[in-house]
């Protein structure tokens, strides 16, 4: 049952993904990049993170994917214009993404026993239990993270202020 | 297998009554609103259709039903048809995580909710933020100014409006120490009226809070600026017409019954009697069953009626003071509660 669910659902992101790099115009990228969030939080749920999943929805899908959707519906922008692409681009960039995809399964691959692993439909981590390892345990790193953030929307404030 | 049969079975049915109950109020708080704004307005209101008018739900349904459906030319289709199918299947799937009852457990199916989850709170949340896209791409994909327009303003006024709603509800998950529903209408349910969220768990900020959010959230009067029809025709669904048009409109009214819902369960102790055990124990054990339902049921058509009185009652607001009220009032105050509520109770162990 869970590995019918995982396969839907895994394919179904891998098909927003693509289907996010085919589609010319930005609002049908927009939306494939939503089911792409959607269907990692379902993954995420498999997996017993019913917080997480639920936090994905609520940030990424909805609040993220809705002000990119509300950008592209300010600027009205059209369809993308296809142009040839750049020789280099085809050269490097196909065979440094295999590589790069080698090495990072190879590192995942070797490394399975110190990271341990999650089992689909396996025990859930209950939100109490996160809420202890985000406060207590790692609370200085998340503070840290947290105030990181503000900078950054500080930074846009500064940047879109008007000079009187 | 047959128990996984006699499961999926009883949650079809369950899914099937919960949806048609859900429309059928739906279609008579719509008469509720014109029934009542017209004694605000010194009007009878619908009167015509059977008696008192009570069978005008039916005749606007056929109405509806029965008018030509035009898509303009100019309009992007796929997503233009998308969009009210986005707003109307958000709006009925948040129903389906509300418990109206007190746990009832026939054959293991829990009779008066259809999804007991233990972030149940969360999903309802989830699924209002996913919600915003049917009022966002139908504006878009009208390819109109005035509903282009009305989405974006509709947009912008529902992302400001969610951090505080969401921001208003931490003071009661606190306090609950959990997310499923469930628990936080039980913790409230122990000594009647005196220990609701609004009363004696001093979330009456919150609560207040959450109502003004809820009632941005949904795009009703005082923030009706998406449809606002002096300046905009009819906002985000301008160029909808026939069974689209009533898609949104059944969306709108099925949120209210939502929000209506969430206020009562967060706020107001769910399905708890307001005498706590006061009052005596009457009747059987199908009596003692659908009580906790009639209490329910009673304070979500208060939040109804609420909802209309304002409607009569409030001017629509400008687009500034919305914006600025949303961030730099119920924003800080609900930050506050949160600051608030905590320290209560971590010094109260």
């Amino acid at each position: 049952m869970h590995l019918v669910l995982f396969l839907i659902f895994a394919g179904l992101c891998l098909a927003g993904a693509l289907n996010l790099l085919f589609q010319r115009h930005p609002i049908n990228s927009a939306l494939s990049l939503i089911v792409v969030m959607t269907s990692l939080a379902v993954l995420y749920l498999l997996l017993g993170a019913e917080f997480l999943a639920l936090a994905q929805i609520i940030v990424y899908s909805g609040a993220i994917m809705v002000l990119f959707v509300f950008v592209i519906m300010l600027l009205n922008v059209g369809a993308e214009e296809r142009t040839h692409g750049s020789r280099v681009a085809y050269l490097a960039g196909i065979p440094g993404v295999l590589a790069l995809f080698a090495i990072l399964a190879s590192i995942f691959l070797s490394l399975t026993k110190n990271l341990g692993s999650a089992q689909l439909g396996g025990f859930i981590v209950s939100t109490s239990d996160l809420s202890r390892v985000l406060f207590r345990d790692l609370l200085l790193p998340f503070e840290v993270t947290s105030v990181l953030i503000l900078v950054a929307i500080l930074g846009a404030v500064v940047l879109a202020r008007k000079e009187h | 297998m047959n128990t996984l049969l006699l499961f999926v079975l009883l949650s079809l049915l369950k899914v099937a009554i919960v949806t048609v109950i859900l429309l059928t109020s739906v279609a008579y708080t719509v008469l509720l609103e014109r029934k009542v704004v017209g004694r605000i307005q010194n009007r009878w209101g619908p009167s015509r259709v059977g008696p008192f008018g009570l069978f005008q739900p039916l005749a606007d349904g056929i109405k509806l039903f029965l008018k030509e459906d035009i898509i303009p030319s100019g309009v992007y289709r796929p997503l233009y048809l998308l969009a009210p199918m986005i707003a109307l299947g958000c709006a009925l799937i948040s129903i389906s995580v509300i418990p109206f009852g007190a746990a009832l457990r026939v054959h293991g199916v829990d009779l008066f909710q259809i999804a007991d989850l233990n972030i149940g709170l969360l999903v309802l949340l989830a699924v209002t933020s996913v919600g915003v896209y049917g009022i966002a791409l139908s504006g878009w994909a009208s390819n109109n100014k005035y509903s282009l327009m009305g989405s974006v303003r509709a947009t912008a006024q529902m992302i400001s409006y969610e951090l505080a709603l969401g921001l208003s509800l931490v003071g009661v998950v606190l306090r609950a120490g959990s997310l499923r529903l469930r628990d936080i209408v039980n913790i409230q349910s122990t000594h009647g009226m005196r220990s609701w969220n609004i009363f004696g768990g001093f979330q009456f900020v919150a609560f207040f809070i959450y109502l003004i959010a809820a009632y941005a959230e949904t795009n009703r009067t005082p923030f009706d600026l998406p449809e606002a029809e002096t300046e905009l025709t009819g906002g985000y669904h301008t160029e909808y017409s026939s069974m689209k048009f009533a898609m949104f409109f059944m969306a709108e009214y099925a949120n209210m019954i939502t929000v209506g819902c969430v206020a009562t369960l967060l706020f107001l102790g769910g399905w708890s009697s307001p005498f706590g055990h006061l009052l005596p124990v009457i009747g059987g054990p199908i009596v003692q069953a659908l009580l906790p339902v009639a209490w329910f049921v009673a304070k979500v058509f208060f939040f109804l009626f609420l909802y209309i009185w304002v409607r009569g009652t409030l001017p629509r607001f400008r687009y500034d003071q919305l914006m600025g009220f949303g961030w730099k009032v119920l924003m800080p105050l609900a930050l506050a509660n949160i600051i608030v509520t905590s320290l209560v109770l971590a010094i109260r162990g």
